[in-house]
C-alpha cells in the first residue's frame, strides 16, 4: 500500500475508533452494574449488609395518595400540573420515643394521615381524632407537604402544613391534639408552596419558618381566570410564588421578613433546605427551584446574601427538585444534593452533587458538580433523595426515589414535552399551548436508587439487589429508626400512589449511634445543632434539620453508623445558641439524649 | 458554514462595496465566527447557556487542534482555523450533558468526518450537523441537545433572528433559511391538524434557540449544500418535508437527523447529474 493509502486506511480507522468510543464508555462502566447483579439471588445482606424489606401492609399502613383535580381548563395536561403533593414526614409529637409518620393527601376533600407508631412493628391513623386529617376541604386548597418544629418551645412539635391553598400552622397540645392558629401566626390567606424549613435563623431560640412559592400565589388553581400560569421559561423562569420568611416573635406571632432580609426571588421553588455551611454558628438557605437555577441564600444572622453563582451552585439552570446535605466523605463538610431530570436521548440535565472546593483563594465557598464522578449523577426524573447510613458501615449512603407520570406503558409524552419545552415563552407560558397528555406516561415506571457509598468517593446503585424494587412516581422520602433498633429505615410518598415503608433488615456486623437533642437556650427541637463525631480517626458531621429532601422531613434523631470495631473519641455538639458541648467517649448500640446545658 | 469556501458563492463587485458590506460578505472568513460568538455571548452574558466554559472551550480547542493535524497531514496545508471554530462553538453549544468527554469526542468526529466521508472531493456531512447526530444517536445515554437549556424570552430570539437573516442574506443564502422556515411553519400546521394538537405546540420547536443555530449554521453550509439556487430550496424543502415525517413518528431530534439524510443524499444526486451531463457533454463534443 502506498503511504498516501496507509495514511487513509489510518484516518478511516481513527474515524471507527472514535465512533465507537461511546461503546467502550458504556462498557466501562458496566462492571459495577455486573457486579450488583449478582446479588439478585438474595445475597445482599451479606454483600451490602443490609437489604430493605416493604412491611407497608403488615405495619398496617394503607395509604394511598391522590392527586388534585384542579381548574378545568388545565384537564388537558392535569397529570402534568397536579403532579406533587405526596410527601412524608417523620416526627415523634407524643413523646413517646418511637417515630410517627405524617402523611399528606392531595385530592380535594382527601384526608391526611398522623400514623402513631404502637412500638410493635405497626401503626395505627390518629389524624382524625387529634384533628389534622381533614385538612384538604374544597376551598381551602389541599396538602403538599408538612414540617414539624416546636415553634413556642413547649417541648412538643407543632406542625406546619404546606399547601397550594391555605397554609396551616397546627399547635401541638402536648401530643393529645392540635389546635389551628394559622392566623395568630400571620400566616398569609393562600399561596401555592411545596417547601418549608423550619430553622432559627437568627439564633434567639425561636424557630423561624422559610416558605418557598412554587405557582404564583395569586393563582387560585381552582378558579382561574388564565391559563397563563405555566413557567415563563424551562431554565430561566421568574414568574413562580414568591417566598416568605417569617420572623417568630414569640408568643404564637410570626412576622413575614423575607425582602428586608434579602430573600427576595419568584423563580419556582420545589425544595429548601437549611444547614450551617461555613461554620459560622448560622445556617444558611439552599434552595432548588425548578426551571432555573439554584440559590444560596448566606445567612449572617442578621440579613441574607443571594451566593448562588459566585459559589457555583447558582449557575447552570436546570429543574431542581431537592437538597440534601452530606458529610459523605466523613471530612465535617457537607455536599449538597440536587435533584433533577435524565432520560436517555432526550435529557440529560444529571443531578447535583455539589462539593466544596479545597483551597479556595481567601478560603471562600465555592462548589463544584462531581455527581458524576461520584456515581450519583443519573436517577431518571428525580425527585426526593436523603443521605443516610443504611449499613451502618460509616459511610453516608444516599436512597433516590424518582418517576413523573406513570400511565399507559406504552404511549409518551416525551416528544411533545420536549417539543414544547424549547419554545418561547409566550408559547411555553399558556397552558392552552400544551398538547393533551391523553393518558400517556411521562418518565413513568422508572426504578429508585439507593447508592451505596464506599467511603472513597464511589456510589453503587444497589437498589434491586436489597429490595427496592417498586416503580411508583415517588415523591418524597424520610428516613428513621422507625422501630429503635439503630438502622435506618425508609418511608417514602408516592404521587397516587401507596405510602411505603421499607424496613431496614441489616446483618448486625456494624456498630451505630444515635442522638436526640434539645436545646434549652437554644429552640428546644434543636434545629441546627450541630453533631460532629470523631470515631476510628475519622468524623462526621450532621445537622438536625426542620424539613429536607423534597416535601420531607428525616426524623430529628441524628443516626450514625459506625463499622466494625468502633472506638468513639468524642462527640462534639455546637448548639444554635453557641454553645459547644463535647461527650467523650459516647457508648456505640445506644441512643443518647442530649439536654443542652445551662 | 465554511467562510472560505463560501466566496465562490459571492458575486465579483464592479465598484467598491461599502465598509459595512466588505465586514458582511463571503470574503470576509471571520463574519460567521463573530456572529456565532455573538449568540454565544447574548445567551450566555442574559442566561448563562453555558454549562461551564470549560466544556465549551475543550469542544472548540478539540475542533481546531483535529482540523489542524488532519488539514497538515491530508492537505498538507495549515487551515483557517475559522471552520473548525464554528464546529467546535456548535458543538459547545449544541450538545448538553454533564461529562466532558462528550465534548471533546462530538468535535472529534465531526471535524474528522469531513477528511473520511467524502465523496470527488467533497465532504457529504456538515460537520457538527454530523457530530451531533452520531452523539446523540451512539450516546443517547449520556448526551442530548439544546433544548430548553436557553432563556425563552422573546427579545433576544428578535435580535438573533434578525442579526442572522441579516447576515444569511449578505451571504446569499437567505433563501434556503427562508424556504426552510416557510416549510416548517406550513408543516407544523398540517401536523397539528392531523393530531389535534394546538398549533402553537407545532410551531413551538422552530421558536426555540436549537433551530437558531441550525437554520442560520447547519442548512446553509456552502460546503455540504448543493450548488444551484434552486436546488439548494429544494433540498431545505425535502429536509422539513422529512422532518415532518420525523416529527409525526415522534422523533425528538428530527431535524438534525432529517437533514443528516437529505443534505448528502441531495449532494450525491448532485454529483451524479454533473458526472451525467458532463458524459453527455463529452459524447455531444465528440
Amino acid at each position: 500500500m502506498t503511504r498516501p493509502g496507509l495514511a487513509k486506511a489510518a484516518l478511516v480507522g481513527f474515524f471507527i475508533a472514535l465512533l465507537t468510543v461511546p461503546f467502550a464508555v458504556k462498557k466501562l462502566s458496566t462492571p459495577q452494574l455486573a457486579a450488583a447483579t449478582e446479588e439478585a439471588d438474595g445475597g445482599a445482606l451479606r454483600r451490602y449488609g443490609f437489604r430493605f424489606e416493604n412491611v407497608t401492609r403488615a405495619a398496617g399502613v394503607d395509604f394511598v395518595h391522590r392527586a388534585p383535580t384542579l381548574d378545568p381548563k388545565l384537564a388537558p395536561i392535569m397529570p402534568e400540573v397536579a403532579s406533587m403533593g405526596a410527601a412524608v414526614s417523620i416526627v415523634d409529637f407524643d413523646r413517646d420515643g418511637w417515630p410517627d409518620i405524617y402523611v399528606t393527601n392531595s385530592a380535594e376533600g382527601s384526608r391526611n394521615s398522623l400514623y402513631r407508631n404502637l412500638h410493635d412493628g405497626t401503626f395505627k391513623d390518629v389524624a382524625g381524632e387529634l384533628g389534622i386529617a381533614d385538612v384538604n376541604q374544597p376551598g381551602t386548597g389541599v396538602s403538599m407537604g408538612a414540617v414539624w418544629g416546636d415553634y413556642d418551645n413547649d417541648g412538643y412539635e407543632d406542625m406546619l402544613l404546606l399547601k397550594w391553598g391555605r397554609p396551616e400552622l397546627f399547635h401541638n397540645d402536648q401530643g393529645r391534639g392540635f389546635t389551628r392558629v394559622s392566623e395568630q401566626a400571620n400566616l398569609p390567606a393562600w399561596l401555592n408552596a411545596n417547601t418549608a424549613v423550619w430553622f432559627d435563623y437568627d439564633g434567639d431560640g425561636r424557630l423561624d419558618l422559610f416558605i418557598g412559592g412554587y405557582f404564583a400565589e395569586t393563582l387560585d388553581l381552582w378558579h382561574l381566570d388564565t391559563t397563563r400560569i405555566m413557567p415563563d421559561s424551562f431554565e430561566y423562569a421568574t414568574n413562580g410564588g414568591r417566598k416568605y420568611l417569617f420572623h417568630n416573635l414569640g408568643g404564637g406571632r410570626f412576622e413575614e421578613v423575607s425582602a428586608q432580609l434579602g430573600i427576595e426571588s419568584r423563580r419556582w421553588a420545589l425544595a429548601a433546605g437549611a444547614a450551617d455551611l461555613r461554620g459560622t454558628g448560622r445556617q444558611d438557605l439552599f434552595v432548588a427551584n425548578d426551571y432555573g437555577i439554584s440559590e444560596l441564600y448566606l445567612n449572617d444572622g442578621k440579613r441574607f446574601r443571594e451566593a448562588g453563582k459566585e459559589t457555583g451552585v447558582g449557575f447552570a439552570p436546570k429543574s431542581g427538585m431537592n437538597v440534601a446535605f452530606g458529610d459523605i466523605l466523613n471530612e465535617g463538610r457537607y455536599a449538597i444534593y440536587v435533584s433533577n431530570i435524565s432520560e436517555d436521548g432526550i435529557l440529560i440535565q444529571g443531578n447535583n452533587l455539589w462539593m466544596p472546593k479545597d483551597k479556595v483563594p481567601g478560603g471562600a465557598l465555592q462548589y463544584e458538580n462531581l455527581a458524576r464522578d461520584f456515581g450519583v449523577e443519573l436517577g431518571g426524573w428525580s425527585f426526593g433523595a436523603q443521605f443516610g447510613d443504611f449499613n451502618n458501615d460509616g459511610a453516608l449512603d444516599l436512597y433516590l426515589t424518582n418517576g413523573y407520570i406513570s400511565l399507559d406503558r406504552t404511549r409518551s409524552y416525551w416528544y411533545d414535552f420536549s417539543k414544547v419545552a424549547g419554545g418561547n415563552s409566550t408559547i411555553i407560558g399558556d397552558a392552552r399551548n400544551w398538547p393533551a397528555f391523553d393518558g400517556r406516561s411521562l418518565a413513568g415506571y422508572q426504578t429508585k436508587r439507593v447508592w451505596l457509598n464506599d467511603g472513597a468517593g464511589k456510589f453503587v446503585d444497589v437498589a434491586q439487589q436489597v429490595g427496592v424494587t417498586d416503580t411508583y412516581d415517588g415523591r418524597a422520602v424520610a428516613l428513621a429508626d422507625l422501630w429503635n433498633r439503630g438502622v435506618l429505615d425508609v418511608v417514602t410518598a408516592n404521587q397516587n400512589g401507596p405510602l411505603l415503608i421499607y424496613r431496614n433488615i441489616a446483618s448486625g456486623d456494624n456498630a451505630w449511634i444515635e442522638f436526640e437533642l434539645e436545646g434549652v437556650a437554644s429552640n428546644r427541637s434543636a434545629i441546627g445543632a450541630q453533631v460532629t463525631l470523631y470515631w476510628n480517626g475519622q468524623r462526621q458531621m450532621q445537622d438536625v434539620a426542620g424539613g429536607i429532601g423534597f416535601s420531607a422531613q428525616n426524623d430529628r434523631r441524628l443516626h450514625y453508623g459506625l463499622g466494625r470495631k468502633s472506638e468513639i473519641e468524642k462527640a462534639v455538639i455546637r448548639w444554635p445558641s453557641g454553645k459547644v458541648q463535647t461527650l467523650d467517649k459516647p457508648r456505640a448500640g445506644e441512643l443518647h439524649k442530649v439536654r443542652e446545658p445551662q | 458554514m465554511n467562510p472560505q469556501a463560501s466566496a465562490q458563492n459571492g458575486k465579483a463587485a464592479s465598484t467598491p462595496a461599502p465598509a459595512w458590506k466588505r465586514v458582511l460578505s463571503l470574503d470576509n472568513p471571520y463574519v460567521v465566527p463573530a456572529f456565532i460568538t455573538c449568540i454565544l455571548l447574548v445567551g450566555h452574558l442574559s442566561f448563562g447557556i453555558l454549562e461551564s466554559y470549560p466544556k465549551t472551550l475543550l469542544a472548540i480547542v478539540v475542533a481546531i487542534a483535529t482540523e489542524l493535524v488532519l488539514a497538515r497531514i491530508f492537505v498538507h496545508k495549515w487551515p483557517h482555523p475559522a471552520s473548525a471554530y464554528i464546529t467546535g462553538i456548535s458543538v459547545g453549544i449544541l450538545l448538553r450533558t454533564p461529562a466532558f468527554w462528550p465534548y471533546a469526542l462530538c468535535s472529534a468526529i465531526s471535524i474528522t468526518s469531513k477528511y473520511v466521508l467524502r465523496v470527488n472531493g467533497r465532504h457529504l456531512w456538515n460537520p457538527s450537523n454530523f457530530g451531533i447526530s452520531a452523539m446523540l444517536f451512539l450516546a443517547g445515554d449520556t448526551v442530548g441537545s439544546l433544548s430548553i437549556q436557553w432563556g425563552n424570552y422573546l427579545w433576544p430570539m428578535l435580535v438573533i433572528w434578525m442579526l442572522g437573516a441579516l447576515i444569511i442574506w449578505r451571504l446569499h443564502r437567505f433563501h434556503i433559511t427562508a424556504t426552510y422556515v416557510i416549510s416548517f411553519v406550513a408543516f407544523a400546521l398540517m401536523r397539528s391538524w392531523i393530531t389535534g394538537h394546538p398549533w402553537q405546540s407545532e410551531i413551538a420547536p422552530i421558536t426555540g434557540p436549537m433551530y437558531q443555530l441550525f437554520i442560520f449554521f447547519m442548512i446553509t453550509d456552502p460546503k455540504t449544500t448543493v450548488r444551484s439556487k434552486m436546488g439548494q430550496c429544494f433540498v431545505a424543502f425535502a429536509v422539513a418535508v422529512l422532518e415532518m415525517v420525523l416529527r409525526m413518528n415522534e422523533v425528538v431530534y428530527a431535524p438534525y437527523y432529517a437533514l443528516f439524510v437529505v443534505g448528502p443524499t441531495a449532494l450525491l444526486i448532485e454529483m451524479w447529474v454533473n458526472a451525467r451531463r458532463a458524459k453527455a457533454g463529452k459524447v455531444a463534443a465528440a
